[in-house]
């Protein structure tokens, strides 16, 4: 066979070679491309975040990926939105969306960090301080911590109360000047901007509070509870 | 260049039977894999499918069906001819790579396959195995380094953006001849075309055809 082999196709193995080296380039990036991705986003992310034509947007970098831990993308029409902030406070409520909008907003201008690598710089978020929705319940002096459910019915998150009342912390409702979408965990979401995104928990419906920490979905799966981004989980991103 | 065309001569078997029933079995799958792929990436086109689980599992399972195909066409007497086209993809004939150059690209003379298409399926089949092995760490992430869930996925998005462009590319290339589509669709190919196109590979088919050959009578 390999003398027949040899008669029928001679010349050099181009095609063996190419075969083992993508391999070896996927392997190698298995390994070490939570690094090379870093540099990339650092590198061509801001570039890509003001391309006005919109075709680098299906480059992965620099852009949102979407995720969801449930079958379908969860959805809730605004005028039926609540968001209720109960357990240990003196009083608890529930906001419409339209009561949400109406608080004095706070505006946040900072990227956006996945604990899977991506990167998106400089996202502008608008939403309410998760510090004035504690103010106005009262925390019993007994809670140390947050615990954030939601309408997905499965996803829930956690902070601790001083993490919570940091003022890069809110209950966002805008997203890049639009109001934010189904896939982006609207209509309300929150955005903890110094943790990996999976502490931002999407289609935020619940606020409690509780004794002690909770940990959340994905806590629950392994990543840390406190997911500083460049402090957690076994990664030296840049801190937001 | 003056063409002898003998009107009479026989068209030429490009692909046999299992060839051909690998070929759009493979096609099928790589449509459903990157259209679901394609869904679940970009952002807008998700929102308007929505399902996302289902189409997860169909992209899932469609990916790990991707080699039993190959694997049936590849063993066994019936795989013959596509080991044998495999040794041809494997290999450039000496000087074959002047094919890249469009001032030298007249001087080859090609055998059965021209070196893009060689490259080509070297890539899918490379690229293929890469998307395997990174999906199932994207899946079954819970087994392996955190990190590398990162890097697989950053591994899995750089490849499907090449197996877009390779098969985009591969699509249009086919559609610019019709002969060689027809080649793909029916087998046969017109030895004028053969003698045109493949001139390497239309002197071996001559040569060989004096013996018949066993693979392509269906038992």
């Amino acid at each position: 066979m390999e003398a027949l082999d040899q008669a029928a196709a001679p010349g050099t193995p181009v095609g063996r070679r190419l075969f083992l080296g993508l391999l070896g380039v996927g392997a190698l990036g298995v390994v070490f491309g939570a690094k090379v991705q870093d540099v990339l986003e650092r590198a061509l992310g801001p570039l890509i975040s003001k391309d006005g034509t919109g075709l680098s947007a299906l480059l992965p970098i620099g852009r949102f990926r979407i995720y969801t831990v449930t079958g379908d993308l969860p959805h809730k029409a605004k005028p039926d939105y609540k968001l209720s902030v109960h357990g240990l406070v003196d009083t608890p409520f529930q906001l419409t969306y339209a009561e949400l909008r109406a608080l004095p907003p706070t505006h946040l201008d900072k990227d956006f960090q996945c604990v899977t690598g991506w990167r998106v710089p400089d996202v502008q978020w608008k939403g309410v301080l998760v510090s004035d929705l504690l103010d106005r319940a009262g925390v019993k002096s007994e809670a140390t911590a947050l615990r954030f459910t939601s309408f997905d019915g499965t996803y829930t998150e956690s902070l601790t109360v001083a993490q919570a009342r940091r003022p890069d912390v809110i209950v966002a409702y805008q997203l890049e000047g639009d109001d934010i979408s189904d896939a982006h965990g609207g209509p309300v979401r929150l955005y903890v901007a110094p943790m990996y995104g999976y502490k931002s928990i999407k289609w935020l419906d619940g606020i409690e509070l509780t004794k002690e920490v909770r940990p959340g979905y994905w806590e629950d799966l392994g990543y840390d509870v406190d997911g500083w981004i460049g402090r957690s989980n076994d990664r030296d991103d840049k801190p937001v | 260049m003056i063409e002898t065309t003998n009107r009479s001569e026989a068209p030429l078997l490009r692909f046999g039977r299992v060839e051909r029933w690998l070929h759009w079995v493979n096609a099928t799958l790589f449509f459903v894999i990157m259209l679901t792929g394609a869904s679940l990436y970009i952002g807008p086109l998700s929102a308007i499918v929505g399902r996302r689980e289902l189409i997860r599992a169909i992209h899932v399972y469609c990916g790990i069906a991707l080699p039993v195909p190959l694997l049936i066409a590849l063993i066994g007497r019936h795989g013959a001819r596509l080991r044998r086209d495999f040794r041809e993809l494997n290999r450039f004939a000496p000087g074959e790579s002047r094919w890249f150059r469009a001032r030298t690209r007249g001087s080859v003379r090609l055998g059965k396959f021209n070196p893009g298409q060689k490259l080509n399926a070297v890539f899918i089949g490379a690229a293929g195995l890469v998307m395997l092995a990174t999906g199932s760490i994207m899946k079954w992430f819970t087994l392996f380094p955190i990190d590398w869930r990162t890097g697989a996925t950053f591994v899995h998005d750089w490849f499907a953006l090449g197996i877009w462009v390779a098969v985009i590319g591969h699509v249009m290339f086919a559609f610019k001849d019709p002969v060689a589509l027809g080649g793909m669709m029916r087998g046969y190919v017109s030895a004028t075309w053969a003698r045109r196109e493949r001139p390497r590979w239309y002197e071996a088919e001559n040569q060989e055809s004096i013996k018949p050959e066993p693979q392509d009578t269906p038992r």
